[in-house]
């Protein structure tokens, strides 16, 4: 079975961003780039289905810039078959995302879709959501356990209260948590073995999606500092304080 | 990639791999492998495993085929480890390896680099004799021909890997008095008449087995020389080019690795009032420091760029040494004193680069025998 696991180019998780003086965004200049943890924890688990014997075929695919080859490259060092890029400059907002991938998923006809839950630039958590409305496929979000088998996946899910097991039939769409399993890192040799595999480019109108955004940033602003704490001498004085000084309660 | 880039999209990966490798492998250890003079063996396993080990190597052995850059990047990003010792143990293959894939016979090409490269195997590269180091040309290690063996007698001192290694590539006197005299031979682990000392305690590279090791009447298979009989000498110099190379790299990302330390702290620790960095006695320090290592990476990426294009580099290679390493002594320096009385505290990374960081400046050529290298290149 195919798997196809889309992934984002996003800012390193060890970089400290910085807000543009204009609060317009996050200064991406000369800023480190890497693929987003959760989108490697999505390849993680496919590379481990194909290890079993469950998939056969990995499709990595991203939306994004001329230079998301490098997460691709680095999917397929992972373990991913063949990629696809859909080159675009636009900022890309989940629902174009999702619509190009819904095209990809029409030609591509994957039994499964993994994705990570959310990426960690925008941290929105509607991709999968998204994609799984408009191609009409069950959806497991949130996924601590993944199990394939007989045409079905069961998926278990961290929840609030706890965690959660659905069964979906395929094809089907998974978003990964953070705890879904640790990624491996890429061994050189199939550092250099990726460099053969295939990367095919695409653009939007290609797939006849329109990618322009839908949603408009109005300003960006850093969290404000955090303030020195106190010790307070009572509990009556901190009820007083949270009541009055913090109006939290 | 941009024409001002030194390194390439695969090179940019590998870099991932080697941060994740050290993140995964090595940092959630380094402290107590530092104080226990030694690292897991397994480590050399586990470093194969991600390929880290097969830089350089012939591709028709298991190697990624020569690719300098690579390997820049690779040493760089195992530096962040902090363990100069792990480094230099774990790497040792760096110096010991490449003369016998270079001159050594097919035969032993093919059982000795993928038993190196595959991680089972230590290869260390023994060179220094307790009479001195700097005077290659008289070293006094004797191999005397008898049938098919060579015998020999003598001994080298401070050879990392040395207690743990199984395949040494070894400087012996073959014939006359100075360079041409010299040949290289591998000798193996548990050869009779061939033994390792103890494991000498050191300033620095704690976690490195660093060892004398002593040949008495040891019976060596001629088969196990590496290039023309006393050819050594040749041999001997050109290995240097690289080894000084990688230590001007590590050299760098040692101070680098030190700089980032000092602007962490600047910004927590407190005097006076304010943090250290509110002091501009401190973030000029600072600048310096960055300014010395940016000066000096630059070059360095430079000689690489010119070893990978196949240029001889007798002259910049030793001048990239001496500027990385002066910047280090520098720079560990200030860290320490930037750090007042917690930057002399072991457990402080920067005590631990101070230490590890002096012998740069020592191995692979001292600063005064690269200073007389450059000298006769520019005539004197
Ligand atoms: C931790 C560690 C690991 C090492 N690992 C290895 C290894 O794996 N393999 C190996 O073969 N060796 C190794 N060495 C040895 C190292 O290469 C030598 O220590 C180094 O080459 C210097 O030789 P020496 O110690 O005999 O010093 P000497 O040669 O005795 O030099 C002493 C001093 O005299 C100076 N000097 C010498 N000649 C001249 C000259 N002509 N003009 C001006 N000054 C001069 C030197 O610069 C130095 O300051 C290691 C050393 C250490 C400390
Ligand atoms: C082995 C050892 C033994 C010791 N023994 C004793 C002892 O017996 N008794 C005792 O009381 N103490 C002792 N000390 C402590 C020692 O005196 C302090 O470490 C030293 O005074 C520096 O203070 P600090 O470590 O808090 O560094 P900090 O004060 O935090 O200084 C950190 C750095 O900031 C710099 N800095 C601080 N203020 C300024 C400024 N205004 N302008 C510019 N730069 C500034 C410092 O020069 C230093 O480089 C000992 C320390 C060691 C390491």
């Amino acid at each position: 079975m195919k798997v196809l696991v889309p992934i984002k180019r996003v800012v390193d998780y060890n970089v400290k961003v910085r807000v543009k003086a204009d609060n317009t965004g996050v200064d991406l200049a000369n800023v480190k780039m890497a693929m987003n943890p959760f989108c490697e924890i999505a390849v993680e688990e496919a590379v481990r289905l194909k290890e079993k014997g469950v998939v056969t075929e990995i499709v990595a695919v991203s939306i994004g810039p001329k230079t998301a080859q490098e997460q691709l490259r680095t999917a397929m060092a992972l373990g991913a078959d063949r990629s696809i890029l859909v080159e675009t400059d636009e900022d890309v907002q989940p629902l174009g995302i999702a619509k190009a991938l819904k095209a990809i998923v029409d030609e591509e006809k994957p039994e499964l879709v993994i994705l990570g839950k959310q990426a960690i630039d925008g941290d929105n958590n509607q991709t999968g959501q998204m994609l799984a409305a408009l191609t009409g496929m069950p959806q497991g979000t949130f996924a601590s356990e993944v199990n394939v088998a007989d045409g079905k996946v069961k998926v278990t899910r961290e929840i609030d209260g706890g965690l959660q097991t659905v069964e979906l039939t395929l094809p089907a769409v998974v978003t990964t948590d953070l705890r879904l399993n640790e990624p491996r890192y890429a061994s050189l040799p199939n550092i250099m073995k990726a460099k053969k595999k295939p990367l095919d480019t695409k653009t939007a109108a290609d797939l006849g999606v329109d990618l322009t955004p839908r949603v408009t940033t109005v300003s960006v602003e850093a969290p404000a500092e955090r303030q020195a704490g106190i010790i307070v001498g009572s509990v009556d004085e901190l009820v007083e304080k949270l009541k009055n000084e913090a109006k939290v309660i | 990639m941009s024409a001002l880039e030194y390194f390439n999209e695969t090179h940019q990966m590998v870099r991932a791999t080697v941060r994740k490798f050290v993140e995964k492998e090595i940092l959630p250890h380094v402290d107590d492998w530092e104080e226990a003079g030694e690292f897991p063996r397994e480590l050399y396993g586990k470093a194969a495993e991600a390929g880290i080990l097969s830089i350089n190597a012939p591709e028709q052995f298991g190697g990624t085929g020569e690719d300098v850059f690579m390997k820049v990047a690779a040493c760089e990003e195992l530096v962040r480890c902090s363990s100069g010792g792990l480094c230099a143990s774990l790497g040792s293959l760096d110096i010991g390896l490449p003369p016998v894939w270079k001159w050594g016979s097919e035969a032993m090409k093919e059982k000795v680099i993928p038993e190196v490269i595959g991680g089972e195997k230590i290869s260390a590269l023994a060179i220094t004799e307790p009479n001195g180091g700097s005077d290659v040309a008289n070293l006094r290690t004797r191999a005397v021909r008898d049938g098919d063996h060579y015998v020999v007698n003598g001994s080298k001192t401070f050879i990392t890997s040395g207690v743990r290694a199984d395949y040494y590539t070894v400087a012996v006197r073959t014939g006359d008095k100075g360079y041409g005299g010299i040949s290289l031979l591998l000798v193996e682990k548990g050869t009779p008449g061939f033994t390792v000392g103890r494991k000498l305690k050191k300033m620095g590279w704690w976690a490195s087995d660093t060892a004398e090791l002593f040949f008495e009447d040891c019976r060596v298979p001629v088969e196990n020389l590496i290039g023309p009989e006393n050819g050594g000498f040749y041999c001997i110099m050109s290995n240097f080019q690289m080894e000084r190379l990688i230590l001007a790299v590590t050299a760098n990302s040692t101070a680098q690795l030190a700089l980032d330390e000092c602007l962490r702290y600047v910004k927590e620790r407190e005097a006076f009032g304010r943090p250290l960095a509110g002091f501009q006695v401190t973030r000029h320090k600072l600048a310096e420091m960055a300014t010395d290592i940016k000066a000096s990476t630059e070059f360095t990426y430079r000689v690489a760029a010119k070893i990978a294009a196949g240029e001889n580099c007798v002259l910049d290679v030793s001048m990239a040494k001496n500027v990385a390493t002066r910047c280090a002594d520098r720079v560990t320096y200030d860290a320490v004193q930037l750090f007042g009385g917690s930057g002399y505290m072991r457990g402080t990374i920067v005590e631990r680069l101070y230490r590890d960081n002096r012998i740069l400046s020592i191995g692979g050529g001292t600063h005064e025998i690269m200073n007389e290298v450059i000298a006769k290149q520019m005539g004197l």
